[in-house]
Order: structure tokens, then C-alpha cells, then sequence
């Protein structure tokens, strides 16, 4: 049989298309891998595949038609998102937000992100073989999806929030549901971290492994989980706060030891962080109008630059908008944090074995349409 | 004479039907054990989804084998015939009970293992065959793999082999009836490390079929699906097939050599029940493993072959052989 001749050199490296049909991306991203054997000499990640103009079209439509885009961004946590859009545009054009709004807003946005959470435990415990716990967090998300699609209309890609309140009051049925979910969610947790976290095959592949320096997160801007997994306590809800977060008592979980097991813990003792404000809502939830009796028929902020960051499921989440006076915007910039923690790996997983760098990348938590905007 | 081939040709069939209808069945088993421990249902369409098997197979069989260009097209095609026929033929040697064995032979340990390492030579052709690099290295993670789990499993029968004097499959579980007390997992005055021989041997029989955790040639994670990305079609059904197919070999030869055969474990009825009791449990651990267990790493896999499992069966030959000469 006559073939090709291949002339194998010592040493020769072969470049690994990962994605952007793959299943460890979760998405259409696409790493450019140099590899030795099992091993990454040089990773280079390739974006775009999903480039939708969310920034020019922030620029060509006027504030409220923008609204709904905000929540293709990151489909896990899209609450968070929008909230991120009707503060911005409340602080630029000065619109109040009535209390009760402002509460719902928050128990919302953590009940979101304990619904992405949950979603990122399951798909992470997949990337690493696991296919059991995806089916327990998805059956506990739905719980989340079946309240927030009662109140909300959606159950993916909400659009709820006004520009100073809300699209839709909550009814008792939501706090009834949602007390009740509480509790049943604390023990999924624990039935979590007796499943899942003190299995050793589990443990083994996440302690000291995939190492992110606080030096390293900072170079590249990372926040959320991923920062905090290595030793830096920066939480937007704390340090620059918004909304009604002053008034809820909750801690910011803080690890030190920077590798994947420490990001995974993190989001285990967010989930439960979230359960605390969401409880904590509820109870001082007050009575009154959801939207503001005075708000302007057309929003059109005045001349300026603002900024508004805000914690996302994900990290923190900003956007800057350039107003020039007119109904559109100037300049819509959104600074997704996805797109920072990602940018970690090319530097973070040379030299390591691909399985190892896939594990890592679970644990980025990364939503590709958030990166690719 | 011409009624002894027949006899023979007609057990061997037997037997072979028994596996391939076990392979097909066992995805079906698979799949519900899978459908429970997740609260959800599974297949469950026509009694328990007991059509599933056969409709996916037409379904399978209908499709087209694509075979990718540049691909090594014999060892491509040859690759998924070679995973299921040698474990299908090792039934032919498996007793079933005292009277129920296709074909009994001295060396039968001996053959199983020859026909069970043909298995990971079916991965490696695929895998190189294929000519895609997710292919090529999960079959070189197979191939070290299998070499690794392949010498304490062998260690460990060559003390069974030792304490009993054979490798007929049909002696071996004879030398252990009457009762519990007489299996070879019990730990006995000549080789007291028996369980711990049990444990290694179970752990190297989820090595050697894939099984998760040790799936690592099938990693869907990092290397796509592993050696057979590129198979559609019967190639890989063939090769889902002959992973069930060397599950029950294993769960047969598990039964065999520790779990005392067809014996019942108080002594009382010994027969084909109790034999295929002890297989259909072990394959049930086996999902039940599968099911709840993320994936190893390479490098750990092979750590605890080389390292703990290895180790481990030679100091339990070495100690067995001793306390045999004593005793």
C-alpha cells in the first residue's frame, strides 16, 4: 500500500483545532492548541464565531429597544444583564426606583444566578465525566425557571425590567414558591457536596490543578468567581454598591488557594450567599408601586459619560454610555467579564495536559455569546 | 463423530447468540440503570423500552459508513469487527454451569485474556485508522492503559491458577462449591489477601473494558468521542457492542474466579441461576459506577496501576506462594 511518506522529527509538536464544534466549549469557541502528546505548548484562543453587533446595535436603537439585547448576552444569567442596562440608563437620566422594585430587582437577579450556578456545577461535573449531577441541577434549576417564568413571561432570555421599575409586579404564589425553594435548595446543596465535592476521583482532578495567580487575574482583568477562587475580594454588590445590596447582610467567599477547586467552591458558597439574600428579600419586601409616578415618556439622557458596573453570575459586568442628548446613544460599551476570564487561558494552561486544561476552562465558567457579544 | 461437531458447532452458536443479544440488551439495561439513578425514566416506550435494541440497530444498519478521506481504509473497517468478534468468541469457553459450557478447555483463563487484549488492538487500528488526532490519542491512552491493567490482572489470576493447580474455567469454579466460605473472595489460611485480590481485579476489569471512570480513550469531554469520532453506522455499533460484550466477559470471569461460580452461597442448588444472579449484579455495580463517577486523569489511571495495583498483586503472589509451600 503506497501512502504518504510522513517524516516524523523529535519533538515535533501538531496544532488541535478544539471547537468550535466541541463539546468542552460549550459553545462556538474555538482554541488553536499547539500540542506535544497530551500536552499544550501554546493555546491561542479564536473568537468571533458568534458576533452579533450588540454595541452597534446599542448605538443605532433607541434605549428601550435595546432592553431585550441585553439578555442575549449571557443566556445562564441573563438578569443580571439587564439589570446592569436599566441602572445605567436610570443613573444617566436620573429616574427614581421605587423601593419594592428595587427589592424585587435583587431577589430576581440572585435567584438567576443561583439558576446559572447550578447550570455551570452541572456542565463543569460533565466536563470532567460526570453526567449524573447536570441532571440533579437541572432538575433543581427548573424550579427556578418555573418561578421566574410565572412572573416574568421567559424563562431564558428575560426582558423584565422598565427603565425604574418593573414589567410585572410579584404575586403571592412567587413568594410562596420561592420561600419554599430555599430550604429544598440548601439540601440539594448538601446532597451536592456529598455527591460531588469530597469524591476523591473529583477532588484529585481539581486540587492544584490549573493554578490562576491573583497577579495573573488581575493582568487580564478576570473578576466574579474566578478572582476570587484566587484570593482577591472584589465583589461589585460590596465594593461599589447598587441597588438595595447595602441593605442585605451576606458574605463575599473568598479562596486562596487559586486553583480549579477553589473556583468551584466559590460558586458552591455563592449559591448559598444568593439563597441568603433572596430569604432576607423576602422578608423586608415592601409594599408600594413597582413603577416610579414620574418618568419621562422618552428617555433621552443628558450629555455625558456614565458607567455602571454591576455583579453578574459571571463577574462584573459594565457598561459605559456616551450620551450625546438624542434618543440613541453615543457609544454603548459593554465590558463582558466572560471575555476576561477567558483571555486567562491561553497564558494559564501552557504546559499543561489537555485534560487538565479542559477542566480548567469548565471551571472559567465561560457562556460564549456573552464573549463574542 | 459428525453428531459431536454438530454438537459443538450448535453450542458454540449458543453461546455466541447469548452474548451478542447480552451486548444489545445490556444498552438497553444501561440506559434505564442510567434513567433511574438521574429521576428520569429512560426508554420506556413497548414494556420497558424492549424494542430499543433492535430499532436501533435498523437504525444504525441504514445509516451510511462514512469513511473519512485519507483514512486507512482496511484498518478502519476492520478495526470495529475486531472489537466485537474476539469478545463474543471468548464465550465459547465460559461455563455457565457444571453442564452448561460451549467448549471446555484446559487453557480457558489463558484464551479469555489472549482474546481479551485482541480489544484494545481493535481501539488502536481505530484510532489510527481514522486518521484524526482526537482518534490517535485516545488510542494511545488506550494502548497504555490497557497494558497497564493488563499485568495485575494476570498477577492476580496466576495466584488463583496457583492455589488451585488450573486454568480450566469449569475446575476453577468447581474447586469452589459448597458454600460461601469455600469462594476465593473469603480470605482463606493460604492466601489471606483474597478481597483485596477481588478489588484489584474488579477495578482492572473497569480499566479494561472503558468503563467510566477509567473511560479515558472515550473522554467525550476532551477528545470528542474518543477512537471512534469518526465512526457513524454499524462501525459504531459494533464498537458499542463489544464494549457491553467485554463487560459480561468480565462480570463472568469475576464470577468465575472469586464469586465461587454457579454456587450458591449457602450450598444449596447450584446452577445456571446463581451464575447469572452473580454476572447481572456485577454488571449492575458496574453502570452504578458509571453513572456516579467522574473520569480519572491518564496520569492517575496509571499511577495506580503502576504504583498500588501492581505492587500490590506480586506481594499478594509472592505471599500466597509462600503460605502455599507452608501449608
Amino acid at each position: 500500500m503506497s501512502g504518504p511518506v510522513i517524516d516524523i522529527q523529535p519533538g515535533e509538536t501538531f496544532t488541535l483545532n478544539v471547537g468550535p464544534q466541541h463539546p468542552a466549549t460549550h459553545g462556538v469557541l474555538r482554541v488553536k492548541m499547539e500540542m506535544d502528546g497530551e500536552y499544550i505548548i501554546k493555546a491561542e484562543t479564536v473568537l468571533g464565531y458568534i458576533h452579533r453587533m450588540h454595541e452597534l446595535m446599542g448605538e443605532n436603537r433607541a434605549y428601550p429597544q435595546v432592553l431585550p439585547n441585553l439578555s442575549r448576552l449571557d443566556y445562564l444569567g441573563a438578569m443580571g444583564y439587564t439589570h446592569g442596562h436599566v441602572l445605567a440608563i436610570e443613573r444617566a437620566a436620573g429616574i427614581e426606583v421605587p423601593e419594592r422594585a428595587e427589592y424585587i430587582r435583587a431577589i430576581m437577579v440572585e435567584l438567576n444566578r443561583v439558576a446559572s450556578h447550578l447550570f455551570w456545577f452541572g456542565a463543569f461535573v460533565m466536563d470532567l465525566g460526570g453526567f449524573t449531577p447536570l441532571m440533579y441541577a437541572i432538575q433543581d434549576r427548573e424550579h427556578i425557571l418555573d418561578m421566574l417564568e410565572a412572573v416574568t413571561g421567559s424563562r431564558l432570555t428575560y426582558c423584565y425590567f422598565r427603565f425604574g421599575g418593573l414589567y410585572n409586579d410579584v404575586d403571592d404564589d412567587f413568594v410562596d414558591a420561592a420561600r419554599a425553594f430555599i430550604p429544598r435548595m440548601r439540601k440539594s446543596l448538601k446532597k451536592y457536596a456529598a455527591l460531588v465535592t469530597g469524591n476523591i476521583i473529583f477532588r484529585k482532578r481539581l486540587e492544584d490543578i490549573g493554578p490562576l495567580s491573583a497577579e495573573m487575574c488581575r493582568k487580564y482583568g478576570a473578576t466574579g468567581p474566578v478572582a476570587r477562587g484566587s484570593g482577591i475580594d472584589f465583589d461589585v454588590r460590596k465594593n461599589e454598591p447598587y441597588s438595595v445590596y447595602p441593605e442585605f447582610d451576606f458574605d463575599v467567599p473568598v479562596y486562596h488557594q487559586c486553583d480549579s477547586m477553589a473556583r468551584y467552591k466559590v460558586r458552591m458558597d455563592e449559591m448559598e450567599q444568593s439563597l441568603r439574600i433572596i430569604e432576607q428579600g423576602l422578608d423586608k419586601l415592601p409594599d408600594g408601586p413597582i413603577m416610579p409616578k414620574k418618568k419621562p415618556k422618552l428617555i433621552k439622557p443628558p450629555k455625558g459619560d456614565y458607567y455602571q458596573a454591576v455583579e453578574t453570575a459571571r463577574g462584573s459586568f459594565g457598561i459605559r454610555l456616551v450620551s450625546d442628548g438624542t434618543k440613541n446613544a453615543y457609544r454603548f460599551k459593554l465590558r463582558s467579564p466572560t471575555y476576561s476570564n477567558m483571555h486567562l487561558f491561553d497564558e494559564a494552561c501552557e504546559g499543561m495536559m489537555i485534560m487538565d486544561a479542559l477542566a480548567m476552562m469548565g471551571s472559567l465558567d465561560l457562556v460564549i455569546p456573552e464573549i463574542d457579544r | 463423530m459428525d453428531l459431536t461437531i454438530l454438537n459443538a458447532v450448535v453450542a458454540v452458536v449458543i453461546a455466541i447468540a447469548f452474548a451478542a443479544a447480552n451486548a444489545a440488551y445490556l444498552v438497553l439495561a444501561e440506559r434505564r440503570g442510567a434513567g433511574r439513578i438521574q429521576r428520569r425514566p429512560g426508554p420506556n416506550v413497548n414494556l420497558f423500552g424492549i424494542l430499543q435494541p433492535p430499532l436501533d440497530g435498523i437504525k444504525l444498519m441504514t445509516k451510511q459508513l462514512v469513511i473519512p478521506g485519507g483514512a486507512d481504509k482496511a484498518l478502519f473497517l476492520v478495526a470495529p469487527i475486531l472489537a466485537m468478534a474476539p469478545a463474543i468468541t471468548s464465550f465459547v469457553t465460559i461455563p455457565f454451569s457444571d453442564t452448561i459450557v460451549a467448549h471446555s478447555m484446559n487453557i480457558g483463563v489463558l484464551m479469555i485474556f489472549a482474546f481479551a487484549s485482541l480489544g484494545s488492538f481493535a481501539i488502536l487500528l481505530a484510532g489510527w485508522g481514522s486518521r484524526n488526532k482526537y482518534s490517535v490519542m485516545a488510542s494511545v491512552r488506550a494502548v497504555s492503559q490497557h497494558i497497564a491493567y493488563e499485568i495485575p490482572m494476570l498477577i492476580t489470576v496466576t495466584t488463583i491458577v496457583m492455589m488451585t493447580g488450573t486454568m480450566n474455567l469449569k475446575e476453577l469454579a468447581l474447586s469452589q462449591s459448597g458454600g460461601i466460605l469455600h469462594w476465593h473472595i473469603i480470605p482463606s489460611l493460604s492466601s489471606p489477601l483474597m478481597p483485596v485480590s477481588f478489588l484489584i481485579f474488579f477495578i482492572c476489569s473497569l480499566a479494561e473494558t472503558n468503563r467510566a471512570p477509567f473511560d479515558l480513550a472515550e473522554a467525550e469531554s476532551e477528545l470528542v468521542a474518543g477512537f471512534h469520532t469518526e465512526y457513524g453506522s454499524m462501525g459504531f455499533g459494533l464498537f458499542f457492542m463489544g464494549e457491553y460484550a467485554h463487560i459480561v466477559i468480565g462480570a463472568s470471569l469475576i464470577t468465575i474466579l472469586f464469586l465461587g461460580g454457579w454456587g450458591c452461597p449457602l450450598g444449596l442448588y447450584p446452577g445456571v441461576w446463581w451464575f447469572l444472579l452473580k454476572v447481572y449484579l456485577l454488571i449492575f455495580s458496574f453502570i452504578w459506577i458509571r453513572w456516579t463517577f467522574p473520569r480519572t486523569t491518564v496520569y492517575g489511571l496509571l499511577n495506580l496501576s503502576w504504583k498500588i495495583l501492581i505492587p500490590i498483586s506480586l506481594f499478594n503472589l509472592l505471599l500466597t506462594a509462600g503460605l502455599l509451600k507452608v501449608f
